[in-house]
């Protein structure tokens, strides 16, 4: 098991309270797994991706464990996490057009952020790792502000993956780019998985129909809880929970991408993170709901590897 | 690069003359015989005297000619350097008399703002997310830029000009000594010189220092920091880079707060009564001195205009976006 997340609950501070984006998720990701992970805007993704690496000042961790590799991940310890950080588990965040230095030249940026982790900039090695993703090395000689977005992200997915991690949370990295760019970064994460440079992969997406593609597996959150994880084909072909169901079925066959619009086809929207209502997140929008659902279902493994949370799944 | 200075050259041309022109028409567009009450205030004795001004001015106003000649003229003699003679100190050209100013103002204004600025800048930056600096030294940098220049200025020549008596509070030297290079001259120099130039950096320093904090917080929180952040950069790079940028907008600051510490400098020279511009304006007008007014706004203008030309050359050179923004090598 590459990484293994127990009952993770991490909130935001805010004025008004506590947002709870993420309330108790459990599950792992096995070594050399792509796992695609879906849901509609605001279902805690990001923060998922977020707490495995960096909290930031706002987010709170309340409880759970994260296990790297058989090692316990010091979320919440500043300092020895910075161990893990970049060497073991990295991310392109979902800001990366904004993630560079604009006043600084991306070979520098890339020298000093490597210096200050004590490694010594292999420029050979960075170059080939450019020209994996398309890029000629002259952009190490350019600002940030003289790339193309999809420069910006591409050269950002070369940098999070240079030192080899055993963990790569990518998120939304497809979401900006034109279709044959998105088909071409995926393959890219591919080829990082099977150049054996990245151990496993949490691929954050609101587009199932591509992160199908490359995925292994695919797990679908839903109100800062997990709904359904299972292999690709099970979640493309037999999902079990009602709103993945919902989600698969809004998708035709090709080409569909953005999920999360179609969903408007699903009447509500989803609940409200500050103070969520018990039981199923699910409730007032599924079709199925019934009394038990008033009662949180637990995140059970219903058929090897098929993990729901829906009392009807049972 | 070339088309962007050349617009930015056209724009302070632009400006100058502008300035020129309002500066020429004060005199002339303000009721009453400007000649008449100027020789009048003269207050000399020897008519051949007055008569010799009378004559001086009518034709240095040309008051007979048509506008537009007077208009041309009073160019013809600014870029000869003439700007007429003072009254106050008749028969001295403005151009000596100010001359003479210059160095006293430029010897308070340039170590102030530039110290000013690089130590507000500093101590900015390393208050900022250091909650007991953030808390203690803050409010007093709040208190400082809040200060009006005159205020801070009167109450520092109280304290320690007067009740403490530890420094003069008037003149550029003793008075009872003549201009020397010797050392003894060069103290009292010195002497004389602290009080006005420590008002006017106190107060600019509040105001950098305040600004430079939020910037730098405003910075930490930008999404490549959170990227360095996430990849375990260490702090000291975080913070360089973070300084960096922010440093950006108060080069942009300083262009815009030249004209109110040009200001804040020429009020703190009345307080001091420092022989700089300042003193010169506040002459002129109790004398009724038009050409020195003249002469002195002119001045004060071409320094502002030369100083934001250099600060717009600085931040081209320091932030490669507008070097790129000005379509220059990819
Ligand atoms: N800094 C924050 N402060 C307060 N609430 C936040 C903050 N960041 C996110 N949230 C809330 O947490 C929830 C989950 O946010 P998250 O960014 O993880 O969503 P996501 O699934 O990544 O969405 P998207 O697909 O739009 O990126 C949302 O309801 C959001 O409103
Ligand atoms: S638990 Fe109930 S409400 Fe929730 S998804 Fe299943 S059937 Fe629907
Ligand atoms: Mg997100």
């Amino acid at each position: 098991m590459a990484l293994r997340v127990t009952d993770l609950k991490v909130h935001y501070r805010t004025r008004r309270g506590e947002v709870k984006a993420l309330d108790g998720v459990t599950f792992s990701v096995a070594d050399g797994e792509i796992m695609g992970l879906a849901g509609e805007s605001g279902s805690g993704k990001s923060t998922l991706g977020k707490s495995l690496i960096r909290l930031d000042s706002r987010m709170r961790h309340v409880g759970g464990t994260v296990e790297l590799d058989g090692t316990v991940v010091p979320v919440t310890d500043k300092r020895r996490m910075n161990a893990f950080r970049f060497h073991k588990i990295s991310i392109i965040p979902q800001y990366s057009m904004s993630a560079l230095n604009p006043t600084r030249k991306i070979g520098r940026m890339v020298g000093e952020l490597l210096a200050s982790r004590g490694v010594r900039l292999e420029t050979a090695e960075l170059e080939r790792r450019l020209e994996l993703v398309g890029l000629s090395a002259e952009v190490l000689g350019r600002y940030p502000i003289e790339l193309s977005g999809g420069m910006k992200q591409r050269v950002v997915m070369v940098v999070s993956t240079l030192l080899n991690p055993s963990l790569l949370i990518a998120d939304e990295v497809t979401s900006a780019l034109d279709v044959s760019t998105q088909k071409a970064v995926a393959r890219t994460l591919l080829g990082l998985r099977d150049g054996g440079l990245v151990g496993s992969m949490i691929v954050v997406t609101h587009d199932i129909s591509l992160v199908y593609q490359i995925a292994d597996t695919i797990m679908v959150m839903y109100g800062g809880r997990l709904a359904e994880k299972a292999p690709a084909d099970a979640v493309a072909t037999s999902p079990r929970h009602p709103y993945t169901r919902a989600l698969i079925s809004s998708l035709p066959e090709a080409g569909v991408r953005h999920a999360d619009k179609r969903l408007q086809g699903i009447p509500g929207s989803p609940p409200a993170l500050l103070d969520p209502p018990p039981g199923c997140r699910f409730r007032d929008r599924c079709p199925l709901a019934f009394e038990r659902c008033a009662e949180q279902p637990p995140f059970a493994e219903v058929a090897p590897d098929h993990f729901v949370a829906c009392w009807k799944a049972m | 690069m070339r088309r962007y200075f050349g617009r930015k050259l056209l724009i302070y041309g632009l400006t100058f003359f502008v300035a020129v022109t309002i500066n020429w028409s004060i005199p002339r567009f303000m009721p009453g015989d400007p000649v008449q009450s100027m020789l009048s205030r003269a207050n000399i004795s020897q008519p051949e005297a007055v008569e010799a001004m009378r004559v001086h001015y009518t034709n240095l106003f040309g008051l007979d000619l048509p506008l537009w000649k007077q208009y041309l003229n009073f160019w013809g003699a600014l870029l000869k350097g003439d700007l007429g003679i003072s009254i106050w100190l008749f028969p001295t050209p403005v151009t000596d008399v100010i001359v003479r100013a210059v160095p006293y103002t430029l010897a308070l204004l340039i170590p102030a703002i530039l110290l000013s600025w690089v130590a507000g800048n500093r101590f900015g930056a390393f208050a900022a997310r250091r909650t007991w600096l953030d808390n203690t030294v803050l409010p007093v940098g709040y208190v400082l830029t809040a200060t009006p220049y005159m205020w801070l200025a009167i109450l520092l020549a109280w304290a320690l000009g007067i009740v403490a008596g530890i420094f003069p509070v008037a003149g550029a030297y003793s008075f009872a000594m003549e201009p020397s290079w010797s050392p003894a001259f060069l103290a009292s120099l010195a002497q004389h010189w602290f009080l006005p130039f420590a008002s006017l950096f106190l107060v600019a320093f509040g105001g950098w220092a305040i600004g430079m904090r939020n910037m730098i917080i405003y910075e930490l929180e930008a999404d490549y920091v959170h990227y360095l952040e996430a990849l375990g950069a260490s702090r000291r790079l975080v913070r360089r880079y973070a300084f960096r940028n922010a440093i950006l907008p108060q080069i942009t600051g300083l262009a815009l707060q030249l004209g109110v510490l040009v200001a804040g400098a020429l009020v703190t020279e009345i307080v001091f009564s420092y022989p700089g511009l300042g003193h010169l304006i506040l002459q002129a007008i109790q004398n009724q001195d038009f050409f020195l007014l003249q002469g002195t706004f002119l001045f004060v203008v071409i320094g502002v205009l030369i100083a934001n030309f250099v600060i717009d050359i600085v931040y081209v050179l320091v932030d490669p976006r507008t070097r790129t923004g000005m379509g220059g090598a990819a």
